[in-house]
């Protein structure tokens, strides 16, 4: 040991430094492993997510389908399935079918899965998880063997472009997320479109134009306050404005829409823009405020009024910033399922959103709905459609980052 | 030579500009209304609801049955389900969400933390509805596996652990802004009287950043009183008054959810009583919101 150095020297004291620097370590070794349970969680949010989201499936015909057509069911073409459908199914079940979509214009996998769903009646016995089927793949095997002689085993992915297609079915091997995801845009559409020239329009005023005085402090803190309220009294607001308030307008009766009640996608779509709107203000006011005095100041020297500035200057500079705060809003409205259901998204809905007057429904609706049911198939479809979910929120962010890097100005 | 033209200095008037200016008074007031709607929209609808002759304080507080459809005002099962799933979130995410943010702000090399705070970025933007689905289908099988059969299927502890993680990188984020808001000069301090790394974030950076520490926690409060969807999905359905943890029992916001999915008619006892546990909620959180913003105001160091 050095024997130069300033410390005293008694042993009591190198003792108790030496408790101390273990202390020390310890704690450091504590602190680390909370950002360590949060990798954990994280990693096992996603593994818990792709582990329902794909695995082996038992299932049943309960028809053979050599009953319907000689021909292996992988070669089964377009034509044949429309043949075998329409002389097979009865003549409501055909017409009903024919009115959501014509069946001429359908896909064969979409004629595929009517033709497993309505005759060969494809009946699932048992699901395992991705982590059972890799591990006891052999098992499973013998086991469906003995209990379900009848039954097939198949490795399924529960996303596959069939789920992406597909609308809402009541059996979940045939269920879609196609409504649900057309749903979510129109909403945030709907949302982005209301809130985005308020948001940005409060900002302006705020950095631009307000006085400062103890009204422009109340606006202020008023705003902080909107962000911190739960998403679930927006939706109790959504659902006393514009569910009921606003019926006339919401439901598109004025417009001459008579088939609709208030619950429509956009009384949620506004709901949804007072909700992120206080997130947009905020964060739009911090890309305002990002940029020089020194560009204003210029503005006004050379004879430009407040709005020319505003117009020509301050925006220009702050798009960016804008941008990436509503995209982060987009993100949060994509994903937020409370006010939707206070607001009314019905569950069940095959038929696309075709305007705004329409009832829908939503991606985090669909989630919500089938993680409730009791049946593991809608657990491993609510995995799929969180899997969809997911990827769509990464992608946002991913652009909002972009977005960031690429026009983010230096002063 | 232009001394005999005249300048005209005074003020233009500008129509365009002083509309524009009205447009975007509105756009700013219109987070005012807002405010007041909410505040008149879930007013209205309690007023009726404790307006009900059957409503009464005493049965409002002092019984422990919710079932307004036939005539069970008792709040408290929707009140303590509330409590004990915001609690074991806070025990969750307080400790670890101040120690991530120690080690963030006082010990992380910048290259560790650029590597660890996207963590916290991802677990802080997942969806409510998806923790709902890990709640579900992870922690309730995991908690079972260590505690055994007294863990029911639908419980309060595995909703508020996981709404602890979800609240983890809201606290963490909040308390690291707060300690590296902490002069330099206070640590270089504690280092030349020998103080290790670990008292000097204990002992001089904590206190000197507690104000904000205090707000996060409390705004923490405030997230998970609110919360909904993760209770919704896994905390149970049905009102239950009980202090087990593992017991299933619906919280406020659960119970809005799950009686507004389903239909209701509007000017029912059941619909009022809606709004009503709204308003409770609305109040509870915008005095905790408004508390933490005071308690920043009032209780920060300030260093010059």
């Amino acid at each position: 040991m050095n024997t130069n150095n300033h410390y005293p020297q008694d042993e009591s004291f190198r003792a108790s430094l030496n408790t101390r620097y273990r202390t020390a370590n310890i704690w450091q070794a504590i602190f680390m492993s909370a950002l360590l349970v949060a990798l954990i969680s994280l990693m096992a949010l996603i593994y818990t997510v792709i582990d329902g989201a794909f695995g082996y499936v038992a299932f049943e015909y309960k028809k053979d389908p050599a009953t319907f057509t000689s021909t292996p069911l992988e070669k089964l073409s377009k034509e044949e399935l429309l043949t075998i459908l329409k002389s097979k199914l009865s003549s409501g079940a055909y017409k009903k079918l024919d009115g959501e979509q014509p069946m001429q214009a359908r896909s064969q996998a979409d004629l595929y899965s009517l033709f497993l769903e309505r005759l060969v009646q494809l009946d699932t016995k048992q699901i395992w998880s991705m982590t059972d089927s890799i591990l006891h793949g052999a098992e499973i095997k013998a086991e469906t063997a003995k209990k379900y002689p009848k039954a097939k085993v198949e490795f399924r992915s529960w996303v596959s472009p069939q789920f992406l297609s597909s609308p809402m079915s009541s059996k979940a091997e045939f269920a879609g997320v196609r409504t649900a995801i057309l749903g979510s845009l129109w909403l945030v559409g709907i949302a982005l479109l209301f809130a985005l020239p308020i948001g940005t329009g409060a900002a302006v005023y705020l950095q631009e134009y307000a006085p400062k005085n103890w009204f422009t402090n109340i606006i202020q803190m008023n705003i902080n306050n909107l962000a911190g309220v739960p998403s679930i009294v927006y939706g109790m607001l959504g659902l006393a404005i514009f569910v009921r308030v606003l019926e006339p307008l919401t439901s598109g009766s004025i417009f001459g829409v008579t088939d609709s009640n208030g619950r429509t996608v956009f009384s949620a779509g506004l709901t949804m823009g007072v909700l992120v709107l206080p997130l947009i203000i905020i964060n739009a006011q911090e890309a305002i405020k990002a940029v020089p005095d020194s560009l204003r100041q210029a503005a006004y020297g050379v004879g430009a009024t407040k709005w020319q500035t505003v117009w020509y200057h301050v925006l220009p500079n702050s798009i960016a910033g804008i941008l990436t705060g509503s995209i982060l809003a987009l993100s949060r409205a994509l994903g937020e399922t409370a006010p939707l259901i206070i607001v009314g998204a019905s569950t069940f809905i095959s038929v696309d959103p075709s305007g705004p007057f329409s009832k829908f429904t939503a991606l985090p609706i669909q989630i919500y709905q089938w993680t409730t049911r009791a049946q593991p198939e809608f657990h491993a479809i609510a995995a799929g459609a969180i899997l969809i979910l997911m990827v769509l929120l990464l992608t946002l962010n991913a652009t909002a980052i972009l977005l960031r890097n690429r026009f983010q100005r230096k002063y | 030579m232009n001394q005999s033209r005249s300048f005209d200095l005074t003020k233009k008037p500008r129509p365009g500009e002083s509309i524009i200016q009205s447009l975007l008074f509105l756009a700013g007031v219109l987070s005012i209304f807002t405010t007041l709607a909410i505040v008149y929209e879930l007013g209205k609808e309690a007023w009726l609801f404790f307006g009900n002759p059957d409503v009464t304080f005493a049965k409002f507080f002092g019984t422990t049955t919710w079932q307004p459809g036939i005539g069970h005002f008792g709040i408290w099962p929707l009140v303590t389900s509330t409590l004990i799933t915001s609690l074991i979130a806070m025990f969750v995410s307080l400790p670890l969400g101040l120690s991530a943010a120690i080690y963030l702000s006082e010990y992380a090399s910048p290259r560790a933390r650029s590597a660890l705070k996207p963590v916290l970025e991802i677990l802080a933007g997942i969806p409510t509805v998806v923790y709902g689905y890990f709640a579900l289908l992870f922690m309730t099988p995991l908690l079972q596996s260590i505690f055994g059969e007294k863990v029911e299927v639908y419980n309060m502890a595995s909703a508020g652990i996981v709404m602890g993680i979800m609240i983890l990188p809201l606290i963490s984020s909040m308390s690291e802004d707060a300690l590296s808001a902490v002069p330099r000069v206070l640590r270089e301090g504690a280092y030349a009287m020998g103080a290790t790394k670990f008292e000097t974030s204990v002992q001089i950076v904590l206190p000197a950043a507690l104000s904000g520490i205090g707000a996060a926690f409390i705004i923490g409060i405030s997230r998970a009183v609110g919360e909904t969807m993760i209770v919704a999905i896994a905390a149970g359905s049905g009102p239950n008054f009980t202090f087990n943890p593992f017991k299933a029992a619906e919280t406020m916001t659960g119970h809005i959810a799950r009686i507004s999915g389903g239909d209701l008619s509007y000017n029912s006892i059941d619909y009022n009583s809606l709004f009503a546990i709204a308003l409770m909620l609305f109040l509870v959180t915008l005095v905790l919101n408004l508390v933490s913003q005071w308690v920043v105001n009032r209780f920060r160091e300030r260093y010059e």
